[in-house]
């Protein structure tokens, strides 16, 4: 597969190494109520779409950037490649 | 032997000639020829025999699609089994055998096979050998190796090497033949990058094996004309001997390129094959079309072949299987055939085309409406008996038949990707459907076979696959061409006859078998495959695939599409091993790293151990030391006497900065880091988010916002790759930065009583290291030996006072020399992996044993390390109910009873009183170790409610290992347990 | 001034040659390196005291800067690399440290790298084996990432047929051996 890295353009996806489901990025509040349930949700239980999915790639033989892929499970079609860090902001997180 | 059946013309080199040998027996070729080709030009039609019933079977193509002629190629270790006949490249002293026959090829004892064929039929293994189910290994599955089975192996290492490389292109074109050339032509006078990839020798294609002209050239003339022009094309890469062996996604391509297949041996520091990954933005596939034949009555005897693999021989390799010769056909390119072998002087007794309406083309007799019902003849072809029009029989005298059942256009690599063919009424085949992503398709493989036509869609194609990716091209003229239309009346195998009708040669799957397992109700495409064998093995039933559809369309009264086809899975031919490992085998399987110090160890006779990619030093042997237990004696008697050296530069180094770095660490461990003052190192615990113990080390703080990190060796890349998680995807705000710097830094442990005095010649003087000026855990910037910038922290794996110290690597080898001179009067010795082992084991320290993937901080006696006052990963999943319970395992040591019983590691651990069986288990021992210091062996690891269990004896129990040792519960902490030592 | 001796990554005193037909394969163990990343908000910052630290602006994503005797390269966003030469800026990471004080962080990367120019025509033709990055098609002053024998490494093209190989140091024997099979296999 390549994957269009937004700033390096095309790369092999041998560069990378897959993590996993987008949502690793919501991690609980851990002073939540039911926190231990919460973390428990976060880290077990994951959609497995046939279809568009989000997902994490790191780009280890490269620049290091953690990506939110958006691939097609069916077809590995690739809708759409964001910096990690940029998709953490928008969904709220800082420090 | 002369060339008895050698022919006039051809694209040949007769000014020379290559001696070869087959079974043993000398002949003659040129360069040009293939094996088959040389063969049958030396009147050789017998070349193999069947898998199944060693019936003897000689070539049915002349290509890659060959499913009878495999030979096992050269001798020794360079021996190679199932090679295609049709395809290796004949070179001076190439060395050839048949296979599978027993003793001769001529004379094979297990054709009695073939006798009992009545009982070895579709579905026979499944039937017979199941019962005794343990006979199946033992018996049954050697015993069927050893009589069914193609070629043999050498048994020996592959002397040959084989790379793997890396291509880019806008335009990858899969086959040189007209459509391939012409689209190549298009792509490389408009400037795009191209890639023009045959698995031939020669390009052509077809070109070279029909007698067709182009304007004013013959087919041959124009396709060197082409090459030429292309080969003086800068951004035109032309690659013969290359198989594209399948499509990926986005574009990626798998080519397998014979570098030195046609030579005895590769020239030295050459490849024998190279692997390449291609990344096309476009691909043209041209891949042609392959011929089927049409099955009747003993339709496999030496001689009978593909129409079109017939003239291929006689025009391009200027060879005929017999002097005499027969065609049979159901469309008008068989008479090509015909036409072309008259024309080469050889004798065409009839052209017996099945349709009763054939056109006479050939000038020789035709026999309309007519079949073939069975053919005669011992080792090769003699008669075919025909069922002619009127209903008569008719037997003729030919030494050979060229068999046409239509053209099946390739649409392997369109179907890489779950693409499913669709189905073309006018050829009856399959032609490609939709198609990948990037991927188009031109010439033959479309299901246009005129040469013009293909010439036509080859340039056409070109110039739309280039403006797809905004590039500009133009078509290029076409010189005239023939333009013949496909005139064919379907039809796949004579219902009469007594013998056997064989679709799929290489496997022995007849007529019957496909009847056979509709009978039984293996109706769909992929359960007829797996009970017949029709299309499995080396060429994957490409002449026969079609064949066994027809069929079962015709059995079950569906259409052919109806039935469908398996799906294509790549590669579209074999590939040996070793191209894919290319050159990472051996010793070269993996990268090695070599620790600052290893050239200096080497000179001091230690011995590595790989741990990870690392090199390390395991021990350092002394003359008269012969066991290792003597020397990692010695060693940690040393180190706890005296003092020692290590290298330990192999743990990770991740240098962390940033005004937030220390509330970084914070939530990357599990215990308290935001407090560490400058100019101290802490142990941390790292946990995974589900609370399972992660990795640990020592953290330095150089400054406010400086820290150094260490990981285990082990886990040093997924801790750095888990951190910039953390950095980037958690907490983005955050400022912290990272770098890894583990092997910038040559980094020694200086361990023992002595340790300082040690350290103290090798520190420059304006640094205090005294225990008031340097205390335990303490660190900080240095400089060492009159000026040389380095880094000292206070710690220690093994108990003692000790001390690492780092300076940059490059520096590292002069600086071991300088701590073993310095050092010579306290006797320091270098120490390896083994001691230190035994030393950390001694003082009950954790490591990647106990750090397993399945303990808690909880399970190694630190759960109270686990600060629930702030925020870290793991910290609140450690929490839960299942980890905490009451009776989790702890971290513990033991000792044996009996002082020289061995403590072994990943022993269980059952009561003395109880059953030793899972549901009793009490935990289990992940390191042991003998101590010098104890003199006697010692373990650590689990114990469920461990710590309320001291002096307690249990089983140590291994039925892997036949241990049953009684041991001791005790502290895990050998020696030293108050840290006095380390304090000092 | 220390008397200790420094060893090539290759383990020897001087730096390792290796001659082909159109292609020249030298170690390079004559330069410093350090790290500089962008502290949070710092972005101005650290673009001016790195203008007046190297008289050249830092490079963009996949650049070089070349300001003599300094070489920069970007490694990832908002990080880069400088060198220069050993002799004379050992403590290359302690001046750029105090050029740019709070607004970056700066790590010592020397010898964490070992570095093999490839000279020559036929350059190509070995890179092709060795990595997956389109060498023909990188522009001078471009710098790009790829895996060789299993190693990240970084891939700088100084010019058309001049790259600079940065591997991890510890592996230089393998990444050598790399080379120079490659270089024989393919010339």
């Amino acid at each position: 597969m390549i994957i269009h890295h937004p700033l390096l353009g095309p790369r092999d996806a041998q560069e990378f190494t897959y993590l996993g489901d987008a949502s690793l990025i919501d991690r609980p509040d851990w002073q939540a109520e039911h926190a231990v349930d919460r973390f428990h949700d976060y880290l077990y239980l994951r959609d497995n779409p046939a279809g568009e999915h989000r997902e994490l790639w790191f780009h280890e033989v490269g620049d290091r950037s953690w990506l939110v892929v958006t691939r097609n499970t069916l077809t590995h079609e690739i809708t759409s490649v964001e910096l990690a860090r940029d998709v953490a902001r928008s969904r709220g997180r800082s420090k | 032997m002369t060339q008895s059946n050698r022919l006039e013309g051809g694209q040949i080199d007769r000014s020379r000639s290559f001696d070869f040998t087959f079974d043993g027996k000398r002949f003659k070729g040129h360069p040009g020829d293939t094996l088959a080709s040389a063969l049958m030009a030396n009147g050789v039609r017998l070349m193999g025999r069947s898998f199944k019933y060693h019936r003897p079977r000689g070539v049915l193509s002349a290509g890659s699609e060959e499913p009878n002629a495999l030979v096992e190629l050269r001798s020794g270790a360079r021996q190679e089994p199932n090679t295609r006949a049709t395809t290796a490249e004949l070179f001076d002293g190439l060395e050839a055998k048949s296979q599978n026959r027993w003793p001769s090829l001529r004379f094979d004892a297990m054709a009695i096979n073939d006798r009992f064929s009545n009982f070895l039929t579709a579905g026979f293994y499944y039937k017979t050998f199941m019962w005794p189910a343990a006979f199946w290994e033992k018996l049954y599955e050697p015993m069927i190796r050893k009589a069914a089975g193609l070629g043999s192996l050498s048994l020996q290492d592959d002397p040959d090497a084989y790379d793997k490389g890396f291509l880019h292109c806008d335009l990858l074109i899969v086959g040189g033949g007209p459509s391939g050339l012409a689209a190549a032509l298009t792509a490389g006078r408009a400037g795009a990058r191209v890639i023009l990839a045959d698995e031939d020798f020669a390009f052509g294609g077809r070109l070279n094996a029909e007698t067709f002209t182009l304007g004013d050239a013959s087919g041959p003339d124009w396709v060197a004309a082409t090459v030429e022009e292309l080969r003086s094309l800068p951004n035109v890469r032309c690659m013969s001997r290359t198989t594209v062996i399948g499509g990926f996604d986005h574009g990626i391509h798998g080519a397998v390129e014979r570098v030195s297949d046609h030579l005895a041996t590769p020239a030295p520091g050459k490849p024998r094959q190279i692997l390449w990954r291609i990344y096309a933005r476009r691909t043209l596939l041209c891949a042609g079309a392959i011929e089927r034949p049409i099955a009747f009555a003993n339709n496999d005897r030496p001689g009978i072949m593909l129409g079109g693999a017939m003239r291929a021989y006689a025009n391009r390799w200027a060879a005929t299987p017999a002097q005499k010769v027969a065609v049979f056909t159901n469309n008008d390119d068989g008479h090509r055939t015909a036409i072309d072998l008259i024309a080469k002087g050889v004798r065409v007794a009839a052209v017996i085309d099945v349709r009763a309406d054939a056109p006479r083309l050939a000038d020789c007799e035709l026999l309309a409406g007519a079949q073939v019902i069975d053919t005669d003849g011992r080792l090769g072809l003699n008669f075919i008996k025909l069922r002619l029009a009127d209903g008569s029989e008719r037997t003729i005298e030919c030494g050979a038949l060229g068999v046409s059942g239509g053209w099946n256009p390739n649409v392997h690599l369109t179907c890489h990707q779950r693409g499913r063919p669709v189905w073309n009424e006018a050829i009856a085949a399959f032609v490609p459907g939709t198609l990948p992503q990037g991927q188009s398709v031109a010439g033959a493989a479309t299901g246009d076979f005129s040469t013009y036509a293909v010439l036509r869609s080859g340039t056409d194609q070109a110039v739309v696959a280039l403006s797809d990716i905004g590039l500009e091209a133009k078509a290029i003229d076409l010189p005239q061409a023939e333009d013949a239309p496909v005139n064919l009346t379907p039809f796949w195998h004579v219902a009469e006859g007594k013998g056997r009708a064989w679709l799929d040669q290489q496997n022995d799957v007849t007529v019957k078998d496909v009847k056979l397992a509709h009978q039984e109700n293996f109706r769909s495409v992929e359960h007829l495959k797996r009970y017949t064998t029709l299309g499995m093995a080396t060429d994957q039933g490409k002449t026969s695939n079609m064949g066994g559809l027809a069929i079962m369309a015709e059995l079950a009264g569906k259409t052919i599409p109806g039935v469908g086809t398996t799906i294509f899975r790549p590669p579209y031919t074999p590939v040996a091993m070793g191209t894919l490992g290319g050159r990472s085998r051996g010793q070269h399987f993996h990268p090695v790293r070599e620790t600052p110090s290893h050239k200096w160890a080497k000179e001091q006779g230690a011995v590595f151990i790989e741990t990870g990619n690392w090199l390390r030093a395991q021990w350092f042997p002394r003359p008269g030391e012969t066991t290792w237990r003597e020397s990692v004696d010695r060693e940690v008697r040393a180190v706890r006497g005296s003092v020692g050296v290590c290298d330990v530069t192999t743990l990770g180094k991740i240098d962390v900065q940033g005004t937030d770095a220390a509330e970084f660490l914070n939530r990357i461990y599990a215990n308290a880091f935001a407090k560490l003052p400058v100019g101290k190192t802490r142990y941390g615990l790292m946990l995974r988010e589900d609370g399972i113990a992660m990795d640990d080390g020592t953290t330095a703080r150089l400054a406010e916002d400086h820290f150094v990190m260490t990981t285990t060796t082990a886990n040093a890349v997924t801790v750095y790759r888990h951190m910039e998680f953390a950095r980037q995807c958690l907490w983005p705000d955050m400022d912290v930065q990272l770098i890894s710097t583990t092997e910038a830094w040559a980094q020694y442990a200086v361990a023992g009583p002595n340790s300082r005095k040690l350290l103290q010649r090798i520190v420059d003087p304006e640094f205090d290291i005294s225990n008031e000026g340097f205390p335990f855990m303490a660190c900080g910037e240095i400089t060492v030996c009159g000026g040389l910038r380095a880094r000292l922290f206070r710690i220690s794996f093994s108990g003692e006072l000790a001390f690492e110290i780092a300076v940059p690597t490059r520096y590292g080898d002069a600086l071991i020399r300088r701590i073993m001179a310095a050092g010579e009067e306290f006797a320091v010795v270098p120490y390896g992996t083994e001691a230190l082992g035994v030393m950390r084991i001694e003082k009950g320290h954790a490591a990647g044993n106990e750090l397993n993937g399945t303990t808690t901080a909880l399970n190694l006696g630190m759960g109270r390390m686990v600060s629930k006052k702030k925020d870290a990963i793991g910290s609140t999943l450690s929490e839960r109910e299942g980890l905490n319970q009451e009776d989790a395992l702890a971290l513990v040591g033991f000792r044996p009873k009996v002082a020289e019983e061995k403590v072994t590691a990943g022993g269980h651990l059952m009561t003395t009183t109880g059953p030793v069986d899972a549901a009793h288990d009490q935990g289990y021992v992940t390191s042991a170790a003998y101590s010098p210091i104890l003199e006697s062996y010692i373990g650590i690891g689990f114990l469920k409610r461990g710590a309320e269990r001291m002096g307690e004896t249990l089983r140590l129990v291994s039925p892997l290992t036949g241990t049953d040792t009684e041991v001791e519960v005790v502290s895990a902490h050998f020696v030293d347990p108050e840290g006095d030592r380390l304090r000092a | 001034m220390h008397d200790m001796i420094a060893l090539t990554a290759l383990g020897a005193a001087s730096a390792q040659v290796d001659t082909f037909d159109g292609l020249r394969i030298a170690e390079c163990p004559y330069w410093a390196l350090a790290s500089l990343a962008t502290r949070s908000g710092h972005g101005a910052e650290i673009a001016d005291a790195a203008q007046t630290f190297l008289g050249a602006p830092l490079p963009g994503v996949g650049l070089c800067a070349d300001a003599v005797p300094f070489h920069a390269f970007w490694t990832g966003p908002d990080r880069w690399m400088i060198e220069a030469p050993h002799d004379s800026h050992e403590d290359l990471a302690a001046r750029l440290k105090a050029a740019v004080g709070d607004a970056g962080s700066v790590t010592e990367q020397t010898d964490g790298w070992v570095r093999f120019d490839a000279t020559g025509a036929r350059c190509h033709d070995v890179l092709e084996r060795l990595c997956n990055a389109d060498t023909r098609r990188m522009n001078p002053g471009t710098v790009t990432q790829s895996r060789i024998e299993h190693l990240g490494c970084f891939l700088i093209c100084r010019a058309s047929e001049h790259f600079s190989l940065y591997g991890p140091r510890s592996s230089a024997h393998s990444l050598h051996h790399a080379l120079v099979t490659a270089a024989t296999s393919a010339l």
